[in-house]
């Protein structure tokens, strides 16, 4: 098929042709062009957000809940670099998504014009790949190289800056067409050497573990998963981005490692005599200090994209590919195995930190509300068939450890970049891509200030999120290490200093939401009731907590594993039961 | 630590080599010294970098490097089965009192004397780097006035061509 068009036209022809149905953006005089034909458009919806790094947070929560590409849109330089926060957060987290972005003219770039930032040169360390497009020839088949690039593979943000004037030329647009990427070529099988090697030790451990990350979900291998945990009797341990990738419900899951995660599953890994890593990264926040993490642990470590492996932990047993193909093999290689490893002692051990050592939290005698109180009941009341998404902070720990996740890819949060204000775009996004699911954002109220003029593009859009601010008036997760490591001097993290500015009631009102506030644990059930009987427009609850409460259990950062404290100054005791 | 000379294909792109730097740059590893040139094909360029790295950090830019989409191919060179070579073109002080010994050094060295001026000689030396400082270090005395030095470039010995594969990848997705 050829024919002739603008750039700009070939721009939504190539979006709409990849199967493009949502773009998250804001118009300006570079990308504008682009705008008239996505006038006209109606396979692609563009959504008109407040800020573009809504845009950006919004695409990875539709990415994140849809499994498909997220697209964002910006004009140059300021638009643009507004979106540099939500393209480095989906590098972090290997969420697919492309970011268009318009360019000054070809001739001007380079004189400092108008508008102008080297959006390619900056965004070059925190994108997959990106491109500079000034031929218009060039652009439908750009479009197809970014999506293919962004969602294949270990995905990634895909940033495609275009000049007004490849916009506005006129060039004859051909589809398909052809890719011009020679150097990609991404390994999805996994060597079958390898896998024997790894099906040899998982039958002759003792104490393994199977540590299980976003890569899992990436791959859609929950299934699988599930088939090898219960195939092999192996505990799991899921982190933050893998959360609900294997039912929490489930006899062998033990929680989620790291610096705030359960006693059962941190102890698991420092125990273990091997670990399965599937898709993981062994990320500092997993194993805080490198030298003593899992010390006595062969590892066997899967992923897609070679550069992990070995990269923070020598992998004892290399596994190149994607988690699904990875898994299937794992499946077949453990049942050629004619052996099966026994571990029935291990689960003893493992049983026994989970009877003396399970989540946990203290109340206040002044009758505030405790926050983990709030995730337990959102979690009984809302259910596991919610998504959940979360910004950074004391929330999204309690939110990844209080709430029950039984689904892939139901907990959708900013976990390498730890970018505050992720939640409420993100749950716009999730919301668009999933309109049928239930969304909850959980925020903090430093969070929530962050990025909560996206309301009004869920007011407006008709998008009913549900917004819970876990309002604790402070930086909270700053404030919990101020506590710890800085003598109580609580410098420059308390956002209340005189009470309720902003009033968040009112400020959801003023966006044309529902605002609720919840002061006391004995509303809480009700309050999240009511917000569930609401479905036209978005719902925001002030849940009014007490500002003391913090996080446990706690790795303090930069030490040892083997010193987590499932309460303040409170060490588990590891061998008790011997 | 130790040197390690890496060839890698790239595509004859723009940005490629601002995306090779940064990577290095951005994963904290120093490169102490880079060519970049065409090769026999036009749609593919070459880079010689010499780092100085552990082997597993080396194993670990490697990989990196070849995530970038525009890398199709990176070769460490065995030193021992590898040519390698630096050019430095230095201006030195040489009057008619002492040209003739500056001359004779760049005989010694096979250099070439590329220049010739009253009070100064311009001088081209082509070697390993070894030979360079030597060559240098015997010029120091006369009075070195001016140096420019190119990064390595580096070919394996043999028959065989690295270039071979990546072109038949290219072909496939043109």
């Amino acid at each position: 098929m050829t024919e002739q068009m603008t750039g700009a036209q070939a721009l939504v022809r190539a979006l709409e042709n990849v199967g493009v149905d949502t773009v998250f953006g804001i118009p300006g005089g570079a990308i504008l062009p682009a705008y008239d034909p996505l006038y006209d458009s109606v396979k692609v919806r563009h959504v008109l957000v407040r800020h573009e790094q809504g845009a950006g947070h919004a695409a990875q929560g539709y990415a994140q809940a849809t499994g498909k590409v997220g697209v964002c849109m910006a004009t140059s330089g300021p638009g643009a670099t507004n979106l540099v926060t939500p393209i480095a957060d989906a590098y972090m987290d290997s969420v697919p998504i492309v970011a268009i972005t318009g360019q000054v003219t070809s001739a001007a770039i380079g004189t400092d014009a108008f508008q102008e930032a080297d959006i390619s040169g900056i965004t070059m360390p925190i994108t997959k790949h990106n491109f500079l497009v000034t031929d218009p020839a060039d652009i439908a088949r750009t479009i197809v190289e970014a999506f293919h690039i962004a969602g294949t593979g270990r995905p990634g943000p895909v940033l495609v800056d275009i000049s007004k004037d490849a916009l506005t030329n006129k060039t004859v647009f051909q589809w398909p067409p052809v890719m011009q990427l020679p150097g990609y070529r991404p390994v999805t099988r996994p060597h079958s050497k390898q896998i024997r090697e790894a099906a040899k030790l998982i039958a002759e451990a003792k104490r393994p573990v199977l540590y299980v990350g976003g890569g899992v979900h990436k791959a859609r291998a929950a299934a699988e998963l599930l088939e090898f945990a219960e195939l092999t009797g192996i505990p799991v341990v899921t982190t933050l981005m893998a959360r609900g990738t294997f039912p929490d419900s489930h006899r062998q899951h033990l929680g989620m490692p790291g610096m705030h995660g359960s006693v059962p599953a941190v102890g698991a890994l420092q125990r273990a005599d091997l670990l399965v890593g599937l898709g993981v990264r062994f990320d500092d926040r997993v194993t805080g200090n490198l030298d003593s993490f899992a010390p006595f642990a062969k590892v066997v470590h899967a992923d897609i994209d070679p550069a992990e492996i070995s990269k923070n932990r020598h992998a004892d047993v290399p596994i190149v590919g994607d988690c699904k193909e990875v898994i299937t093999e794992l499946i077949n290689a453990v049942r050629n195995e004619n052996r099966k490893g026994d571990y029935s002692e291990w689960w003893r051990q493992l049983d026994a930190y989970r009877e003396t050592y399970p989540l946990g939290y203290t109340e206040f005698e002044d009758g505030s509300i405790a926050p983990q109180y709030v995730m337990q009941r959102l979690s009984a009341i809302v259910g596991p068939d919610a998504i959940y998404t979360a910004g950074v902070g004391q929330h999204q720990m309690w939110a990844s450890q209080f709430i029950g996740y039984e689904n892939p890819g139901s907990f959708i949060n900013s976990g390498g970049a730890g970018t505050m204000g992720f939640a409420v775009p993100a749950a716009m996004g999730a919301k668009m891509g999933r309109p049928d699911t239930t969304v909850w954002a959980v925020d903090g109220d430093g969070c929530f200030q962050m990025t909560n003029q996206e309301l009004a593009t869920c007011a407006i859009e008709g998008v009913p999120i549900k917004v819970a601010v876990i309002n604790n008036g402070n930086l909270g997760m700053v404030r919990q290490w101020q506590t710890l490591f800085y003598n109580q001097r609580y410098s420059n993290t308390n956002l209340q200093q005189v009470r309720r500015i902003p009033d968040f009631v009112k400020l959801a009102e003023a966006y044309g939401c529902v605002g609720l506030r919840c002061e006391r644990p004995e509303d809480v059930d009700e309050v999240i009731k009511k917000a569930m009987e609401i479905n036209d427009v978005p719902v925001v609850i002030d849940f009014v907590v007490h500002e003391d409460a913090m996080v446990w259990p706690m790795v303090a950062a930069g030490t040892s594993n083997d010193d987590i404290k499932f309460a303040r100054d409170m060490a588990p005791l590891w061998d008790s039961e011997d | 630590m130790s040197r390690h000379t890496l060839s890698v294909l790239v595509e004859n792109k723009p940005g490629v080599l601002a995306r090779v730097a940064a990577l290095f740059s951005r994963r904290g590893f120093n490169i102490d010294s880079l060519a970049v040139g065409p090769t026999e094909h036009e749609d593919i360029s070459r880079m010689t970098i010499v780092v100085n790295v552990e082997d597993l950090p080396l194993e670990q830019v490697t990989k990196q490097l070849n995530k970038l989409i525009n890398v199709l191919k990176i070769v460490e060179l065995d030193p021992a089965q590898a040519v390698h070579r630096e050019l430095t073109l230095i201006k030195v002080r040489a009057d008619a009192e002492n040209r003739s010994s500056v001359l004779e050094l760049v005989n010694l060295f096979r250099a070439r004397c590329v220049d010739v001026a009253p009070d100064a000689v311009t001088i081209e030396v082509t070697g390993t780097p070894d030979k360079l400082q030597a060559f240098i270090k015997l010029l120091e005395p006369y009075g070195i006035k001016e140096l420019v030095q190119s990064g390595m470039v580096a070919i394996g010995r043999g028959a065989r061509s690295i270039t071979d594969r990546s072109l038949r990848a290219l072909d496939r997705s043109a």
